[in-house]
């Protein structure tokens, strides 16, 4: 199977000094998805900046697991409605100009 | 250069412990970090200060440095010598974390020498800071896609940019931000798009909304009008009484959509009657007799 989409979370562990339970843990809580092919498990390579973040978060500031998943939902949140805040300028814009 | 308050800036006393400013700059740290303050610069800036403060005040030596000399380091000669020291050491130094490529202040280079080892990290590779950049364009620019050389940090990226974009979107350039950190890979160039529109079309997303004046007799009996559409003229039937206010829609006259070059919104066009003014005696006397006959 093709893997140049995926980075083994071993790999990735020993790059980024972190322990794999800690990626496991990740996974329990839902906040990432690991795939597994040929016995060996893997991340998607376009969660790798999301992860990256949630190590920052943790080691740097120390954040628990549930704190971490009440951030990422809320991080997710902010960014809808920095999305939304663009449209609806956008749209303010066509009825300022009337 | 302005002396930096690291003591004010941790919101701590002069005689705080160690664990005490440990835990000043946690506490702000969680405040103020990127991650948790997307695309805020103020909070960005702040979290550089708590950075540059605690690399100082939780490093023995720097903090007895500091203490001493205070608001009169520059008085020190004994600095340049340990500057000289520290640039020297530079080329060694490690960092931890994706943010702590941020500069530091005048103040802390000239004094300790810019970027020093941390204390309290983890000895980790990192992917280098995401940069962020505005474009602005003309509405006109993005109607098709073209290529555009920009100039970030002194390096030319040649990027293709897709026709539809809208204002206020923001596009990734991979790997062309910050430098990875020990051996980690470069950040991304986030580029937000600032699309000022001074055609006579209104956009939102990919329809096009414009007002176009009619005349009175026009609107009465109807005919043919030739209107702007965004890259041409179209003739447009106007049917006989027809009210002010009303519009049509012209298919695919709109703005391109997103990545999709042959694909169009639509065009929104409301007509506004015109009244004619400066009546001559003839049109008065023909208007009264049209109002007699209504």
């Amino acid at each position: 199977m093709d893997t140049q989409n995926y980075i083994s979370i071993k790999q990735f562990c020993m790059y980024h000094d972190v322990p794999m339970s800690f990626v496991s843990e990740l996974h329990n809580i839902q906040l990432i998805e690991i795939i597994t092919i040929e016995n060996t498990q893997y991340l998607y390579e376009t969660q790798i900046k999301d992860l990256e973040k949630l190590i920052r978060l943790h080691f740097e500031l120390d954040i628990n697991l549930e704190g971490l998943d009440a951030i990422h939902n809320l991080l997710k949140q902010v960014q809808t409605l920095q999305q939304d805040i663009v449209t609806l300028k956008n749209k303010l814009n066509r009825f300022d100009a009337l | 250069m302005a002396f930096l308050d690291y003591y004010k800036i941790l919101g701590v006393s002069k005689t705080a412990s160690e664990q005490d400013i440990k835990k000043a700059y946690r506490k702000l740290a969680r405040k103020y970090h990127p991650d948790l303050n997307p695309s805020d610069k103020e909070a960005e800036k702040k979290f550089k200060e708590i950075n540059e403060a605690n690399e100082v005040l939780s490093n023995p030596e720097n903090r007895k440095k500091y203490d001493e000399y205070g608001e009169n380091w520059q008085h020190a000669e004994a600095y340049k010598d340990a500057e000289q020291q520290q640039k020297q050491r530079q080329s060694q130094y490690q960092t931890t974390g994706d943010f702590s490529g941020g500069d530091y202040s005048d103040f802390f280079e000239s004094m300790f020498g810019g970027r020093s080892s941390r204390s309290q990290g983890r000895n980790v590779k990192f992917r280098g800071q995401d940069f962020n950049a505005e474009l602005q364009l003309d509405l006109k620019d993005v109607y098709k896609t073209h290529k555009r050389t920009l100039t970030v940090n002194n390096k030319n990226i040649r990027i293709t940019i897709p026709a539809g974009i809208e204002n206020g979107q923001v596009i990734k350039i991979k790997g062309h931000g910050g430098q990875g950190i020990n051996g980690g890979p470069n950040g991304d160039l986030f580029i937000n798009f600032s699309i000022t529109n001074h055609s006579k079309f209104k956009r939102d997303g990919d329809n096009l909304y414009a007002t176009v004046d009619i005349d009175l007799y026009k609107a009465l009996l109807g005919g043919e009008l030739l209107v702007d559409t965004f890259d041409g003229k179209v003739k447009l039937t106007i049917r006989p009484e027809t009210e002010s206010g009303t519009t049509v829609k012209l298919k695919n006259k709109g703005f391109t959509k997103y990545k999709k070059e042959d694909v169009f919104g639509d065009l929104f066009i409301t007509f506004q009657i015109k009244i004619p003014k400066n009546l001559s005696l003839k049109e008065k006397e023909l208007i009264t007799e049209l109002q007699k006959l209504r």
